[in-house]
């Protein structure tokens, strides 16, 4: 491929993620009237329910900031090569080390709130660093511990709600008592929406991007999510950078989860997270792992999902039609997978323009089936799966 | 079947990596490709082999122009290639392997695979255990398996590209008896990519010569060594001397050190070497030397024995820890093991240096990679990626990465696929670390290379250490018969 050509091309590899949304959207439609139900009407409402009001617009927002946390976490993870499907399980650690917090301590706001965020941080450091050390030390793959502490924070959230932290009136099964109101985050105009978490947010997009960018750490893990066996020869200690990178994540789930407790809601819940984890790792994959593209594509999945509550109040179609278009993306991502397995460009770096700062490759193989049996070695993918 | 390339582009940016290669190969012969690293025959062979498309240009097969959408095309077409890189393949049996190349029906049918795949290892002379797991394979037999997958694929072209680089003497002797079998027999095509002239002198019947992505010669063969490496630098360098070497203190010090795998056990090694030694390891591939070597970088744990590094017990230390003692280690593997396919050569920098700071310094690394790369010669520049790099200038990359001072300095294959002109610079920058101090370790499969630069050899067959040689005072077929067990 000549200069000239690969130049034409970048900006197709820049726009990359846009592809599988637009995809998404003309299979849905097509759906939709399959059904006999007419796309711009489903769309329109769609759009409504995002941005027809100002509480629904904060609503938004207000979903958009705890998922914004727990992406970037998850690119710092992807990067090491890391499956952190744990993820839910931080946010919840992260929701329950706030309230903890806020059920045991009285103070002003400025002083709790930083207690907050600290325990929530804390919290889902440390299971997330259950995680790591399984890992590292037992050998056991983050995906299968990661599932299990999931489940063990949601086992741990009801034996909370129902047992210890129950109100006085009695369980409900359904959360703790309210939390006293210096222990909330400040929220604008009686949403649910906080400004502050929206900055401290935005605060984790910029660390991850410069940590990627510009530390020995990040390309630690950079090498290692590539080949963690060269990286080990080359001087980096996979089990430390594991377990640094897990808690980095686990720290900033942990925070979205402070966020779900002290701004979406007002106390512990049963469902706190709502699946915000595993949203995050969609938003991540559809982002191509670069993390300058995850707040739009997660503020998009907001949108999305936030639109589609009013679309059944609206319409006759069912809010499910939300998950569909977001499902859609995500298989639409790993059909086509990254740019590269399209022949668009070359390897990373090559093609004229394209900084090679950012972890832009899919743990989605580049390399085509046909090639698999005589496997040339370029796999960086294998870690992975590993 | 006759191949023919017309007018052979390949541009990577402003790299040329071939340049307008036009040149005709007939059935039954063996060919040879040479040229120094970075040449462009790697690219050129892959273009042939339907790894990647040329930029420009055109292939024909007796006659016909094809277009190759594949490897698995191109040998649907009769075109089959060997690569370069070490085949890295998953932990299957060889059975399974063989399979998932092979056939195309969703049922799998071993018995017929089997004997498939033993008929054509017999043909050949391989010996192949169709019920091994691929990691136990040595890296001569692997070769084997995937040619064999391209015979049974029904290749009549095939291309092995640097194939001697790692293998034993005795699994060369059988590769070659093979390649001499599919063309004089069987009227196939081979194309031999080589930077050992010696092989390529026995072996083949004509050269083209490549430099700097063009086709600068051709030459029947065989000829004068010189003739070749005119054409292929321009002008014939000069072997450069060896200091001499005076003794000193010991460095590294081996005492009763007994290594044990699932495969092999290693006992009693007591072995000595001195600052500005250079000490060769001989033996056939899995003999227990690199074990050794291992041992001394701490990636493996000695079952018994001590080690000692500068006069401090290391004996157990980790692989991180030496390497902050003053330990390097380059191993034989490029991408698989040393360096990080998709990551820039500053980068790697960055990561090998042992003063690391919490920010990069990007400018100033770049620049001291800069700087590595004139020094080290390597075609390549600060923001290429080591994958981008030719094989011989890996290796270069990952000598450019080793750090200074240096106690103990151990190399597998340190001059694997390098040509005539760098193996020679790579051994001076070697003398010169000698010079300062360095003990260094090595293991070669070549034994004239173990002769030539070691002071003293030591030889491993089956697990056990030969007598330590002088090397000024052995020979190639002395060691050949340390290397069969005899003593
Ligand atoms: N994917 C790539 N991207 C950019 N440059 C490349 C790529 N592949 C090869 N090159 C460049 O093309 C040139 C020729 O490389 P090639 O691998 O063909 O050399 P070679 O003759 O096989 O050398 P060696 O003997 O060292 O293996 C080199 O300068 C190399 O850096
Ligand atoms: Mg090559």
């Amino acid at each position: 491929m000549t200069e000239a050509q690969t130049s034409d091309r970048s900006w197709l590899i820049r726009l990359w993620p846009l592809v599988p949304i637009v995809a998404a959207l003309i299979v849905t439609s097509a759906l939709l009237m399959l059904f006999d139900a007419s796309p711009a009407v489903a769309y329109r409402a769609m759009w409504d329910g995002a941005f027809g009001g100002q509480d629904k617009f904060l609503s938004v927002l207000a979903f958009w900031v705890p998922l914004l946390l727990a992406s970037a976490g998850l690119v710092v993870t992807f990067t090491a090569g890391l499956w952190n499907i744990g993820i839910e399980g931080q946010i919840i650690l992260g929701a329950i080390g706030a309230s903890w917090v806020a059920l045991n301590v009285t103070g002003p706001a400025w002083v709790l709130i930083p207690l907050e965020i600290g325990a929530a941080m804390l919290g889902g450091a440390l299971w997330a660093a259950l995680s790591a050390v399984l890992k590292t030390r037992g050998k056991v793959n983050e995906i299968f511990s990661g599932l299990a502490l999931n489940n063990l924070a949601i086992i741990l959230t009801n034996y909370l709600i129902s047992g210890p932290w129950q109100p006085p009136e009695g369980g409900s099964f359904r959360g703790t008592t309210p939390f006293q109101s210096a222990a909330l985050l400040p929220r604008l105009f009686e949403s649910r929406f906080s400004p502050l978490s929206l900055i401290l947010a935005f605060a984790a997009v910029i660390a991850v991007y410069y940590v990627l960018r510009g530390t020995t750490w990040g390309l630690k893990l950079k090498a290692l999510g590539k080949n963690p066996y060269s990286a080990y020869l080359l001087g980096v200690s996979s089990e430390r950078e594991t377990i640094l990178a897990m808690m980095f994540c686990g720290a900033l789930a942990g925070l979205g989860g402070a966020v779900r407790v002290l701004s979406w809601f007002d106390s512990l819940r049963q469902s706190i997270s709502g699946g915000i984890g595993f949203l995050a790792l969609l938003v991540v994959m559809l982002a191509a792992y670069r993390i300058l593209w995850v707040p739009i594509i997660a503020l998009f999945f907001s949108i999305v999902l936030n639109g589609s509550i009013t679309l059944q109040l609206k319409t006759q179609l069912h809010s499910a039609l939300g998950g569909i278009l977001t499902g859609l993306m995500v298989l639409f991502v790993l059909l086509f997978g990254s740019a590269k397995q399209l022949g668009i460009g070359g390897k990373p770096g090559t093609a004229a323009g394209v900084p090679d700062v950012m972890p832009d490759e899919l743990p989605a193989g580049e390399i085509p089936p046909e090639l698999m049996a005589s496997s040339y070695p370029e796999v960086d993918v294998e870690a992975i799966h590993e | 079947m006759q191949v023919e390339l017309r007018d052979i582009r390949k541009y990577f940016g402003r790299v040329k990596a071939n340049d307008g290669i036009s040149l005709v190969l007939k059935p039954g012969k063996i060919y040879a490709l040479v040229g120094e690293n970075g040449a462009g025959k790697s690219t050129l062979m892959k273009i042939l082999s339907g790894y990647q498309p040329p930029t420009s240009g055109e292939i024909l097969l007796d006659g016909q122009p094809v277009r190759f959408h594949s490897p698995a095309d191109a040998l649907a077409k009769g075109v089959g290639m060997l690569y370069q890189d070490p085949l890295d393949m998953p932990p299957f049996r060889v059975i399974d392997n063989y399979l998932l190349g092979r056939s195309n029906s969703v049922r799998l049918n071993y018995k017929e695979a089997r004997n498939e795949l033993e008929g054509l290892s017999k043909r050949y002379g391989f010996e192949i255990d169709v019920h091994a797991t691929i990691d136990s394979l040595s890296m001569g037999e692997r070769q084997q398996l995937e040619l064999v997958r391209l015979l049974a694929g029904g290749a009549q072209v095939l291309i092995l590209d640097e194939p001697t680089t790692g293998i034993s003497a005795e699994q060369k002797e059988i590769l070659f008896e093979s390649m001499r079998k599919m063309t004089r027999e069987e009227g196939k095509t081979v194309i031999l990519v080589s930077h050992k002239l010696e092989e390529v002198q026995e072996l083949c019947v004509y050269a083209y010569v490549l430099r700097r992505g063009q086709l600068v010669g051709e030459q029947e063969l065989p000829c004068l060594n010189e003739q070749l490496v005119e054409m292929m630098f321009g002008q014939v360098p000069k072997r450069s001397q060896r200091p001499p070497f005076a003794v000193r203190e010991p460095v590294l010090e081996l005492q009763d050190v007994n290594i044990e795998t699932y495969q092999i056990t290693v006992p009693d090694i007591n072995l000595s070497v001195r600052a500005g030694e250079i000490f060769g390891l001989a033996g056939l591939e899995g003999s227990g030397q690199r074990l050794v070597m291992q041992a001394c970088s701490g990636l493996v744990a000695p079952a018994k024995g001590r080690v000692r590094l500068g006069g401090q017990d290391v004996t157990g230390w980790s692989y991180h820890r030496l390497q902050k003692f003053g330990m390097a280690y380059v191993p034989a593997g490029r991408l698989e093991e040393g360096l990080v396919a998709g990551l820039t050569l500053t980068e790697h920098l960055v990561l090998a240096r042992p003063d690391k700071k919490f920010f990069v310094d990007w400018k100033e690394n770049r620049q001291e990679m800069a700087e590595r790369i004139t020094t080290y010669q390597i075609v390549g520049r600060p923001e290429s990626t080591a994958d981008q790099l030719s094989g011989g200038n890996q290796q270069r990359l990952l000598f450019s990465l080793l750090n200074t001072p240096l106690k103990l300095l151990l190399l597998e294959h340190p001059t694997r696929g390098l040509d005539v002109r760098s193996s020679d610079y790579i051994w001076q920058l070697l003398y010169k670390r000698r010079d300062h101090g360095t003990a260094i370790l090595f293991i070669s499969a070549d034994l004239d290379e173990i002769i030539e630069h070691c002071d003293r050899i030591a030889v491993f067959s089956g697990g056990v250490m030969s007598r330590i040689l002088d090397a000024r005072e052995t020979t190639a077929e002395e060691l050949g018969h340390f290397i069969g067990g005899q003593v």
